[in-house]
């Protein structure tokens, strides 16, 4: 019977050329519209270290102004000071943590006539590596020791590694860095987090720093900072010392645990460290120490742009109009066959089976809406890469995968059923017989 | 006009129109929002920097040799450039407006810690960035050169004088109505500084902040490995230059990377890129829905054209004129279509109450709603006009067959 219905559907799309590529039209444009806004939402809004999410936190001691908070309402500052970073870590309370911070360095690469270049580089502990689960294609991270030996010490990106040494592995070679030379241990296969989730001050949409060195290293050659600094109260003649000493803060931290349950010792560990540096005279502010998983972190970064927001609720309500327009469209076809509909009503037909022929109908048209739809949203994401040429990282934005092509389907014969309904309940409740009379 | 009537006969098939009605009104809600949007962000756009924008470039130098004498460097470095024949002036900063990276600080009445009573971009100037910068000084006098001292890592007092922005001078002092000449504040809690000179206009680093407009000349020149050059040229120059003076300081030190060449129009592309898509988009998404509300409009009227040949025959027959069958279809589609807008508009306003309140935007101007019903009201009408031509063909013959 479904294979009935099927020939019948067909044969009345065919009937109807203009209308019907009108309504599978609509039903395109509208999951266009949505699908395009929706996935960009989906690949920004993402977690791309979610299977770890009950192991990860995110650090935030309150050293700020007293007079002022951070952030309304009493939030503590999003990133650490110095100070704190150095104290927390040394401590080592948690399985595995983690200080970092951007900075930028001069590449020479080899070759008399290689030009050096200026790169994005993230100064941080070894632990990062394994913490975030970072992959390797040559080598790996270096060791504790080196950490502790503040020693000169590199991984490259993949792509970095594609373009000073051709994707060739390079490990146990000298890099020149600002005409040091430091010792290449490992190269990363592709590794791209959307959002960059280990450090949303900087940029959350941007590609992750092409070179890798110690934290300990940095600090100790005063390595400048090119992420976000803040600062409450003016820093102290001294220079760079004055500098690591004072209330600015500037570094990320992270810590691994075991497992959640320790999350609570971790935190007394915390509020025990900040009522130990009150005795001292810093942190004026009421005890305000925070531990987020990357979930919540990037929840509480907000890092999604509101201007996502206003455009998913308009191309929701564009949707709206598309599936109005082929609500109209289907009624307008209903109408047009009463005069079947009441003959086949009188000749035994019953509702349901009028029902099911004209759901048919409609998740046919539904489907073919949902399949165009798929390529509008493609020609969607590319007419949005398109507008933000300018930004490299957009291409990492506009990705479709496949749970958003399945939405897409799913959401267009959704939308057609629905569309369907009432103008399939006017058509079974026509009356048998009632249009066959000469009019 | 025969309201009544068709009133009447719209009744009989309340399903249909309402759902047209409602297409209407939900396409107006988006395009009077959308409209509002557009608007917002295209005076975003419109704002000026202060900046002889058309004339102006910005390169970086990055230094890596161990021991390099930053200070004599970047005055080699600027005497090239002033000197090029096309250049108007050169300076060298920390940033620039529009960057979106840079420097801000709070500042105070008072000295002392506490709350900070405003907050202010920095950029690091010599007696040669008013002019480089083309803003406009209103008061007071520039820096004189001996004004102007050198910074690196290990200093961290501030110069005792200042430029500012009138916006930033009119936040510290809000009941001032004479000069802000000679007024004093405070930065880094307790270093006093003096206003010697107000500009007219100069935006931050930052388009999307909201002291936008506050920010501060402050006549230190940076003994850093980092400096940042503007250069404006004389009309027309600008192209031509940027390329040439590239390749002059690539060529002038091999121990330094100049990167980051950018013409002030790059810069401000980059800093509006979402604002210009977002016009892009929504402009996009009100057109296409303009067009599919209008098809189907015409869909459905054809189709009542259709459903409705006999009717139409008849009245022919009993001599109703072409034009009053057009007038029927027309005036049809107008009683739907006030019911739409009117539906509309209220749908429209709901909305952007929600989005103000949730993304905080600007409530929409008056003017959009009306203007939009008015639009909608004339794609209704052309969208029917068609159909409506059809059906004054209609012979009357057809009356008089049974069909």
């Amino acid at each position: 019977m479904f294979a009935y219905y099927l020939k019948l559907g067909l044969l009345s799309i065919r009937a109807n050329p203009a209308l019907s590529s009108l309504m599978v039209a609509a039903v395109a444009i509208g999951i266009g519209a949505c699908m395009t806004i929706v996935t960009v939402r989906h690949v920004m809004s993402d977690n791309p270290i979610a299977h770890k999410n009950d192991v990860l936190y995110h650090v935030q001691v309150d050293n700020w102004n007293p007079a002022d908070p951070y952030e309304d309402p009493d939030l503590p500052p999003e990133q650490m000071t110095y100070l704190d970073a150095r104290a927390l870590y040394d401590a080592g309370e948690a399985f595995r943590q983690t200080t970092s911070y951007k900075t930028s360095r001069i590449v020479q690469p080899d070759g008399e006539d290689a030009r050096p270049f200026t790169l994005d580089v993230r100064a941080t502990t070894s632990d990062f590596f394994p913490m975030f689960d970072v992959p390797f294609a040559y080598g790996a991270g270096w060791d504790h020791a080196s950490d502790r030996n503040e020693e000169r010490v590199v991984v490259l990106s993949r792509e970095l590694n594609e373009k000073l040494y051709g994707g060739e592995n390079p490990v146990g070679r000298m890099l020149t860095v600002n005409g040091e030379p430091y010792r290449i241990s490992g190269v990363l296969a592709e590794w791209t987090p959307v959002p960059k989730f280990y450090d949303l001050n900087n940029n959350p949409y941007g590609a992750p720093e092409q070179l890798y060195l110690p934290f300990s290293h940095a600090v100790a050659n005063k390595f400048s900072r090119s992420g976000n600094t803040s600062c409450w109260k003016p820093v102290e003649d001294g220079g760079f010392e004055a500098f690591l000493a004072s209330e600015c803060i500037w570094i990320q931290m992270w810590i691994e645990l075991g497992d959640a349950s320790q999350k609570q010792d971790y935190m007394r560990f915390l509020d025990a460290y900040v009522e130990e540096q009150k005795q001292l005279g810093r942190f004026p502010r009421p005890l305000n120490n925070r531990l987020h998983t990357p979930a919540e972190w990037l929840e509480y970064q907000e890092v999604v742009d509101d201007t996502v927001g206003i455009l998913l609720s308009l191309a929701i309500l564009f949707l709206v109009v598309c599936l109005l327009n082929t609500i109209g469209l289907l009624l307008a076809k209903v109408m047009r066959r009463a005069k079947d509909i009441s003959l086949r009503r009188a000749l035994g037909a019953s509702k349901a089976t009028l029902f099911a022929q004209y759901i048919v109908e409609a998740g046919m048209i539904g489907t073919a809406g949902g399949l165009l739809g798929i390529a509008m949203t493609w020609l969607g994401l590319r007419g949005i890469e398109h507008l933000f040429i300018e930004y490299d990282f957009i291409e990492h934005l506009v990705r479709m995968d496949w749970s958003m092509v399945l939405l897409a389907v799913f959401l267009a014969v959704l939308s057609a059923l629905g569309a369907a309904l009432y103008p399939t309940w006017r058509a079974c409740n026509i009356t048998p017989a009632s249009q066959l009379r000469i009019q | 006009m025969e309201f009544g009537p068709i009133w009447r006969a719209m009744l009989r098939n309340k399903g249909g129109f309402l759902l047209i009605a409602l297409q209407i009104a939900v396409t107006m809600t988006i395009m009077v929002n959308a409209i509002a949007i557009i608007q917002e962000r295209s005076r975003n756009i419109a704002r000026p920097s202060g900046l002889d924008e058309a004339n102006t470039f910005t390169l970086v130098s990055v230094s890596f040799a161990e021991d390099a004498d930053i200070r004599s460097l970047v005055e080699e470095d600027l005497d090239v450039l002033r000197n090029v024949p096309g250049v108007r002036s050169a300076t060298a900063s920390n940033s620039l407006p529009l960057l979106q990276s840079g420097w801000s600080e709070g500042v105070t009445l008072e000295p002392g810690e506490g709350k900070s009573d405003s907050s202010t971009a920095i950029y690091f100037s010599d007696e040669h960035t008013v002019e480089t910068f083309a803003v406009d000084l209103v008061e007071g006098t520039n820096f004189m050169p001996n004004q102007v001292d050198w910074v690196n890592h290990e200093v961290n007092d501030w110069p005792p004088v200042v430029i500012v922005s009138r916006a930033l001078a009119e936040d510290l002092f809000p009941d001032e109505t004479g000069s802000y000449v000679g007024k004093t504040f405070y930065v880094d809690d307790d270093d006093p500084v003096n206003i010697i000179g107000v500009v007219e206009r100069l935006q931050a680093p930052w388009q999307g902040w909201s002291g936008l407009e506050r920010a501060m000349l402050v006549p230190r020149k940076q003994d850093w490995d980092y400096t940042r050059y503007i250069v404006r040229t004389e009309p027309g120059y600008r192209d031509e230059l940027m390329a040439e003076i590239e390749d002059m300081l690539v060529k002038s030190n091999p121990d330094r990377i100049i990167e980051a060449v950018q013409t002030m129009d790059d810069v401000r592309k980059l800093a509006y890129l979402g604002d210009a898509a977002m016009i892009s988009i929504l402009t996009f998404i009100v057109t296409l829905l303009t067009a599919i509300t209008g098809l189907g409009i015409v869909g459905l009227a054809s189709f009542n054209v259709s459903r409705r040949t006999r009717q139409i025959g008849i009245r022919r027959a009993l001599g109703a004129s072409r034009a009053s069958i057009v007038r029927h279809f027309m005036v049809e589609n107008l009683l739907v279509s006030v019911i739409g807008i009117i539906a509309g508009g209220l749908l429209a306003v709901a909305l952007n109450m929600f989005l103000v309140e949730a993304f905080a935007l600007e409530p929409l101007a008056w003017y959009v709603i009306p203007s939009a019903m008015f639009v909608l009201l004339t794609v209704g009408q052309v969208a029917v006009a068609g159909p409506a031509r059809r059906a004054s063909n209609v012979s009357p013959a057809i009356a008089t067959r049974s069909v």
